[in-house]
């Protein structure tokens, strides 16, 4: 059952693009808009999670865990239950649950009471980063819409099924997009991570099952739902079913967001399609998956967009971003500032990340500048393998990762800033030009 | 405080802001899950969170003074102090350094002419660059102005927005 309008092929979350009026109800209604809530609504709970477990697709929100196998964690019988769209998206590179919210904001809602409607949840709440403030109250219109349309509320569509959709506004802290910190953060407290097990499913929001999911994760269930999990899957490859939207930032020519079929795309198409590498350089780094995961090099551009191809190559899709670094990069100044960044973000609850993360900035700042000691880059290696596996929580690990994986691939440029005084990559694009 | 203790001289919200506290409450299965949104409401009428207002919002949700200032206090967008009228934050993470953030933020500076704190003079602006990825790296470099972004900007881009801005013109465009 497809809509009004004719769809390109192998699009799921981008096939309506450019369809006029897609913010709107009436607009999202003429492409087929809630047919597939409709269609949910009559094939009931299991053959929805049979239907998502067939479309292979895993969660979009940096760990890729299955989403039909999370769902199935729930506990028979036991409610209230939640759902909490995951929409803090603060990932470094990351912009990609801000167009699926700012182009189509009623597809992530349809997905939501989809996925709703599967867990029999009673409340869902849509927990959105403080920065995303116009995207907020974009949000909360649409659900005042979906209100007046009994789409949302009691008796959905005449259905015996009800649910709450909550818009909630986070006020900036990153951490918040971690599953069980936003939890925390939702019932009001300081947003800090809690200790698992037990997972959300089991005791999640108010200690109820509650499942956490992102913005794309969610947006995909209308396709599946109308078109049948087997379709989404066939989009991608066994291994890497469906389509993903990607974020190319950085060095690029056009940066932007592109929908492109998981494990047949590669990294090199990634680059082409925003354009290449701008201003006719060359190309020296990028980073996949957002600001946590490990830094790859040319050698790499052939690498399928594929999460075991990724892991092979030392890195990860994690939340779907591509940062490109051309030849003028400085790998120090790049891994200060992400080091910079978890300073900032750690939330203080245990030890490692917490004392970790501040030395580890100042150590990168000595560096950076050339003014650090042969014994302190080997301390900031110390301190890192100190760090990695042994925090509270992922956000210390891979507070790690980028600097360790760039201190590998471009030690010498590491060692160079040793003792130099000044970033040695500078002074030699200052010479050149 | 009650609103029956509120006496003319002490600090009081809006009533419009204590209606939507209260409607707020009841949105939510525990009441203490309000206490996010609750803050923004007081922050958007207030532009900082006082401690008499933080008392309000306790009072409203049935929790101690010092749990809603705990909360408030871990939260970066939470104000504790009245800052220049409109708050814009470069971001300095790597897409947007990449692509000159850097340079723009050291341009808005001396434009400005901030003072240590980053306020301009005039006490339009609070200016600060911040390592905080802002959600639009595809638009590096990029600020956000209040509740809004905009993109791709130069010096000179960035310079024209913040003049609408400051004529009580601006908002709009961003995103
Ligand atoms: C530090 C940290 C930050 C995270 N930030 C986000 C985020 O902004 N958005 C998101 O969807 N998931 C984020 N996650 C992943 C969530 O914990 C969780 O795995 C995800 O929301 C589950 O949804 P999914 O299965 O649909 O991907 C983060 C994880 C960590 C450790
Ligand atoms: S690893 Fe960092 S963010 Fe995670 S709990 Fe520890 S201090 Fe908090
Ligand atoms: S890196 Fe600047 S907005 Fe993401």
């Amino acid at each position: 059952m497809r809509g009004a309008e004719p769809v390109p092929d192998g699009l799921v979350l981008t096939r309506h693009q450019g369809a006029p009026g897609l913010t709107t109800l009436e607009g999202y209604r003429k492409v087929g808009g809630y047919q597939g809530l409709a269609r949910a609504l009559e094939m009931g709970p299991e053959a929805i999670v049979a239907e998502v477990k067939a479309s292979g697709l895993r969660g979009r929100g940096g760990a890729a865990f299955p989403t039909g196998t999370k769902w199935g964690f729930l506990p028979q019988g036991v409610f209230p239950r939640y759902l909490a769209v995951n929409a803090d998206e603060s990932e470094p590179g990351c912009f990609k649950d801000r167009v699926l919210i700012e182009e189509y904001p009623h597809q992530l809602l349809e997905g939501v009471l989809i996925a709703a409607f599967a867990l029999q949840a009673s409340h869902a709440f849509i927990y959105i980063r403080g920065e995303y403030r116009k995207q907020r109250e974009l949000l909360e219109e649409v659900v005042r819409e979906a209100y007046r349309a009994k789409l949302v509320g009691k008796r959905i569509l005449g259905s015996d099924f009800g649910c709450e959709v909550v818009v909630h506004g986070g006020a900036g802290a990153y951490i918040c997009g971690e599953e069980t910190a936003l939890l925390d953060s939702l019932e009001g407290r300081r947003g800090q991570p809690r200790l698992k097990p037990p997972f959300p499913a089991v005791k999640g929001l108010y200690g109820q099952p509650t499942v956490v999911n992102n913005v794309e994760t969610l947006s995909n269930l209308p396709y599946i739902v109308t078109e049948g999990g087997a379709a989404y899957a066939a989009l991608g490859t066994e291994a890497s079913p469906g389509t993903r939207l990607f974020c190319v930032s950085g060095h690029v020519a056009r940066p932007g967001t592109f929908e492109v079929p998981m494990g047949r795309t590669t990294f090199r198409d990634l680059l082409q399609l925003a354009g290449g590498v701008w201003r006719g350089r060359e190309f020296k780094a990028m980073q996949p998956g957002g600001g946590s995961m490990q830094v790859l090099g040319p050698q790499h551009l052939d690498v399928p967009l594929d999460f075991k191809a990724v892991a092979d190559a030392g890195s990860s899709l994690g939340a779907g971003a591509l940062v490109v670094m051309d030849e003028t990069t400085c790998m120090v100044e790049v891994s200060r500032r992400l080091v910079d960044f978890y300073r900032h973000e750690s939330c203080g609850k245990c030890v490692p990340c917490r004392e970790g993360t501040y030395f580890e900035s100042q150590l990168m700042h000595r560096l950076e500048e050339g003014r650090a000691s042969a014994e302190e880059l080997a301390t900031l290696a110390d301190i890192c393998a100190g760090m990695d596996g042994r925090c509270f929580c992922p956000l210390g690990d891979t507070a790690t990762w980028f600097v360790m994986s760039a201190y590998r691939m471009f030690k010498d440029e590491f060692d160079a800033h040793v003792g130099a005084g000044h970033c040695p990559v500078r002074a030699r694009l200052g010479a050149a030009a | 405080m009650p609103e029956s203790e509120v006496d003319a001289s002490s600090p009081a919200l809006a009533p419009d802001t204590l209606e939507r506290l209260r409607e707020l409450r009841s949105r939510y299965p525990v009441a203490r899950s309000a206490v996010l949104p609750a803050l923004w409401v007081v922050q958007d009428e207030l532009g900082y969170l006082p401690p008499w207002a933080e008392e309000v919002v306790a009072e409203q949700l049935g929790l101690l003074p010092g749990d809603v200032a705990a909360v408030a206090s871990f939260y970066s967008m939470y104000f504790n102090h009245q800052a220049g009228r409109h708050f814009v934050q470069v971001c300095l993470n790597v897409s947007c350094a990449l692509r000159g953030a850097d340079d723009l933020l050291a341009g808005l500076r001396e434009w400005l002419q901030v003072d240590e704190e980053g306020a301009s003079p005039d006490g339009a602006f609070t200016l600060e660059g911040t390592v905080e990825c802002l959600g639009a790296c595809g638009g590096g470099p990029m600020m956000q102005v209040d509740r809004y972004s905009y993109e791709d900007l130069n010096l000179d881009s960035a310079r024209e927005v913040l003049e609408r801005v400051r004529d009580g013109a601006g908002g709009g465009a961003g995103a």
